[in-house]
């Protein structure tokens, strides 16, 4: 049995991260998440995965045993929505114009009805594009997200009405295929408009063409049923790679900052019919219970609204105003409180400011407890992967955040992560300041 | 017990009196519109209006409304408003009867609260006037406070805006496309506007067909799957069949004649004709189709389809034997539509009762929701509206309003609140400037020790 001191740990980390044998960390406070804290816990990890955890835990003769006292182990933190991982500008197609030109309806053989009725008018929809296609172990945002305690990341196309289908990632390996842990994990959505002069142009007309591209789904869907079943002497239904990219999406996420679209993306979900999860969240505190009673999962930005920093000082804020940015922190609390099914992202937040995001959020009244499963079970849980990551359970893939103290203790250093069993340590932040970087790419804003 | 209701009603601004309660408005001067005016009382209970008349029994338990010297009225209408809406045009397509109002209503718009202190209690929202056929309306309540939902007027007839003349036309005349866009889309003309109508009719009743056939499949128990639904078309049909109502804006007499033949021709009718500005000039044909008129006042000339329009249009329609409202289209007149109604006696000569009658009853029935509002009467919606003064002066101000029987504004309370709101907001600001000065104190203070950290501020 090999013993080694935290003093070497450093030294060691390259040898462990090359060797996966087995790694005890003894005598750790342990917070399993599924299960209770353990104050003196072991947890052995084996081939990327948690092997035992417990107070006792017999150790195999070969194990690495890496003496724990005084650190915090808890699951990886996951990132519930995020960009990390593809590359800054994925391709999108071209808007297409709403309409043919108004020459082209007296050209003589054009089809009477306009273009913006068939099923190749999807305007701003890109359901196929899969993150998982487009990784890049390279993009730097890794190591950063990582350094700041997260094994894991939940990645979408971010760009467009239908944006894409994303993925749930390990934040390790250099092979694309390695970093996937589950793909498609949900149909990123968003609200916007693109100028009156393009369909659609205004908030309603993006929720009708959703709602239409949801109808057309459901029908696509018995049209192939029917083919199939006697395709003999029937007309083949055509191809749709839209609806296609939107039916193997397991969950639509759909944005909704304050109460009131909070409110209408939990009764447009019902409409449609299709698993969502809703985005943004800052205003929950004012509708917790309703949000609790729909059932649908929430994930909370963690990008808490801040005063515009180049506003007209002169220019008086709103009481409403004021009391989003006064309150927005004591919206997980309300959620907590309510019993609602809620989980964190970084919404631009840098990684590195992450923790003081959480710590506000914390002093607004949500549990220790809580903001833990909001970071880690909770996530997994929402987007269907709690039965391999987001809690210290035997079986589970071995990916841990090793904090010298509390993850709410701003000074405690992460001293460590460990993600598929293969430990990873945080560097120093390096490049331009975090400021710049804050927001570039970042999903999930909410106009 | 009594502090806990307080404090609950401090909570919900909304609701200052709770329905479900018996309420008697006393010793006013009541002005029914449908069942004419006299000093008396109004009995509320569980939202509905049970009594008016000049002698009413107070209940036990009711709770008392004093009010000597003032004017009850059914609450207003406004058969035309853009408020409480987070979009209003869908503007690229000549057709856009698959979005709707319903899906964006913005419960958080002040307007809403504004429209009630100007007496109104019921709205339609319509869509914009940047296509031929627009989006779907909405009839809403002003009930201030509650979600989207809690606004829609229950059980109203749904509703679609058309839109005639030079806005639809606008986005075909280059650059002349609305917020400036660039491009051109069909029609640009007063003629592309009729034919896109009959167009889009055109493919709803294919459309119709379509589902006629499936059902008649499945009358005969074949194998079918249902046509794929076209968000579109399906408002169009529900014109067709006479479940949605169509309300035009339109100007010259020459397009309103158009609209009035083509509905004709496609066997469904116009409910209203909204702004209708040249409706005097055709007002025997409005009638004969049936079609109600929604005018202003006293507002042309802000643009050439406008100039032909005067003051009495409202008065001549009314005798001409239309059915006529005045509306706002701007949450500014949303604010005196009494003082708009009474317009029509100076110019027109209207009775006081028929002037009253443009803003409350005549704007229920063309919405299709004169069996709840627009009156007082035993039965009705508990809507109604305190001024201090006649309505009909200018110099009357609203007391109070009810919807539902529940009070949703209270001139009174409303200025005793604004002081504590003042001091809530500057508490606010102070907080958070307080926090901005520790921000900025920060980073100075522990600077030394955080980058000493691998991973600490830079």
């Amino acid at each position: 049995m090999k013993h080694v001191t935290p003093i070497l740990l450093a030294a060691a980390s390259l040898a462990l991260a090359q060797a996966p044998g087995p790694i005890a960390l003894r005598g750790a406070r342990i917070v399993t998440v599924s299960g209770p804290v353990l104050e003196k816990g072991t947890v052995l990890l084996r081939n990327g995965l948690i092997e035992a955890v417990g107070e006792h835990v017999d150790l195999p003769k070969d194990a690495w045993v890496v003496d724990a006292q005084g650190v915090t182990v808890y699951p990886g933190l996951i990132d519930a929505l995020s960009t990390v991982g593809l590359p800054e500008t994925p391709a999108q197609p071209a808007a297409p114009r709403a309409e043919a030109p108004a020459t082209a309806r007296f050209g003589g053989n054009e089809p009477a009805m306009p273009l913006e009725q068939g099923p190749e008018f999807r305007p701003f929809t890109t359901t196929w594009v899969r993150a998982a296609d487009l990784l890049n172990p390279a993009d730097k945002r890794i190591e950063e997200t990582r350094s700041a305690g997260f094994s894991s990341v939940v990645t979408f196309p971010a760009t467009g009405i239908f944006a894409g289908e994303g993925a749930f990632l390990n934040l390790s390996g250099e092979k694309q295929g390695r970093m996937v842990v589950v793909s498609p994990a949900g149909q990123y959505v968003t609200l916007t408009t693109h100028g009156f002069g393009t369909y659609p142009g205004s908030l309603m007309g993006v929720i009708a063409y959703i709602r239409q591209v949801s109808f057309d789904a459901d029908h696509y869907k018995l049209e192939l049923q029917a083919y199939a079943s006697h395709p003999a002497g029937q007309k083949r239904p055509n191809y749709d790679r839209a609806v296609e990219g939107l039916l193997e999406s397991p969950r639509l996420l759909l944005p909704a900052e304050d109460a009131k679209q909070l409110d209408r993306m939990i009764r447009f979900a019902a409409e449609l019919k299709r698993p969502a999860v809703l985005y943004g969240g800052h205003e929950a505190y004012k509708i917790a219970d309703r949000v609790a009673k729909s059932g649908v999962p929430l994930l909370v930005s963690l990008k808490w609204p801040e005063k515009p920093k180049d506003g007209d000082p002169d220019q008086e804020e709103s009481y409403r105003t004021l009391e989003l940015r006064d309150r927005a922190p004591s919206s997980p609390a309300a959620l907590e409180k309510a019993g609602a099914h809620f989980a964190f992202y970084s919404g631009g937040t840098a990684a590195k400011d992450v923790r003081k995001a959480l710590k506000r959020a914390v002093d607004a009244g949500l549990t220790e407890a809580a903001a833990v499963r909001a970071l880690t079970l909770s996530a997994a849980e929402i987007y269907g992967v709690a039965d391999r990551v987001g809690s210290i359970e035997p079986g589970k893939i071995a990916n841990l955040l090793v904090v010298k103290g509390s993850l709410f203790d701003e000074k405690a250093k992460i001293e460590s992560i460990f993600i598929d069993g293969i430990k990873y340590e945080p560097v120093p932040e390096s490049g331009p300041p975090p400021g710049e970087r804050a927001g570039r790419g970042a999903p999930g804003g909410v106009e | 017990m009594k502090r806990f209701a307080l404090s609950l009603l401090a909570m919900l601004p909304a609701s200052l009196l709770a329905a479900g309660q018996t309420i008697i408005i006393r010793n006013a001067t009541v002005l029914t519109v449908t069942k004419g005016t006299f000093q008396g009382s109004v009995l509320i209970r569980d939202g509905k209006i049970v009594e008016a008349g000049e002698k009413v029994l107070v209940p036990d338990g009711a709770r008392v409304i004093e009010a000597a010297g003032q004017y009850v009225m059914p609450g207003i209408i406004d058969c035309h408003s853009h408020i409480a809406a987070d979009s209003i045009n869908e503007g690229a397509v000549a057709v856009s009867s698959m979005v709707g109002i319903e899906d964006v209503i913005n419960p958080d718009d002040p307007d809403i609260y504004r429209a009630l202190a100007g007496g109104v209690t019921t709205a339609n929202i319509l869509h914009g006037s940047a296509n031929p056929i627009g989006g779907k309306c909405q009839v809403m309540k002003m009930r201030w406070g509650k979600d989207a939902q809690g606004l829609i007027f229950e059980g109203a007839m749904p509703g679609i805006k058309f839109a005639l003349g030079e806005n639809p036309k606008r986005s075909g005349n280059a650059g002349g496309g609305f917020g400036g866009s660039p491009g051109l889309r069909y029609p640009a003309t007063r003629m592309g506007v009729e034919d896109v109508i009959r167009e889009a009719f055109n493919q709803a009743r294919a459309y119709q067909k379509e589902w006629r056939d499936y059902q008649a499949k499945l009358d005969r128990h074949e194998q079918a799957i249902p046509p794929r639904r076209d968000l579109k078309l399906e408002p169009l049909v529900e014109v067709l069949e006479g479940k949605r109502y169509v309300h035009a804006h339109c100007y010259r007499a020459d397009e309103i004649l158009m609209l009035l033949r083509v509905a004709d021709d496609y066997g469904f009718k116009i409910r209203t004709l909204q702004h209708v500005l040249e409706g005097y000039k055709v007002a025997n044909e409005i009638a004969a189709h049936g079609a109600g008129a929604s005018t202003f006042s006293d507002w042309w000339a802000y643009k050439a389809e406008a100039f032909d329009a005067i003051p009495y249009n409202a008065a001549l329609l009314v005798r001409k034997g239309v059915l006529v409202s005045v509306n706002s289209d701007s949450a500014e007149l949303m604010r005196h539509l009494n003082t708009e109604a009474a317009k029509a006696m100076k110019y027109g000569g209207l009775n006081e009762t028929e002037a009253l009658s443009l803003v409350t009853i005549n704007p229920a029935k063309q919405l299709g929701i004169e069996n709840r509002v627009g009156s007082i009467e035993p039965g009705k919606d508990a809507d109604i509206t305190i001024f201090d003064k006649h309505p009909l002066s200018n110099y009357a101000k609203v007391e109070k309003v009810f919807i539902d029987g529940e009070l949703y504004f209270d001139r009174r309370k409303d200025l005793e609140e604004r002081p504590g709101r003042e001091l809530r907001k500057k508490a606010l600001i102070d907080k958070q400037k307080a926090l901005e000065k520790k921000d900025r104190k920060k980073p100075e203070a522990t600077d030394d020790k955080k980058s000493e950290e691998p991973g600490g501020d830079r």
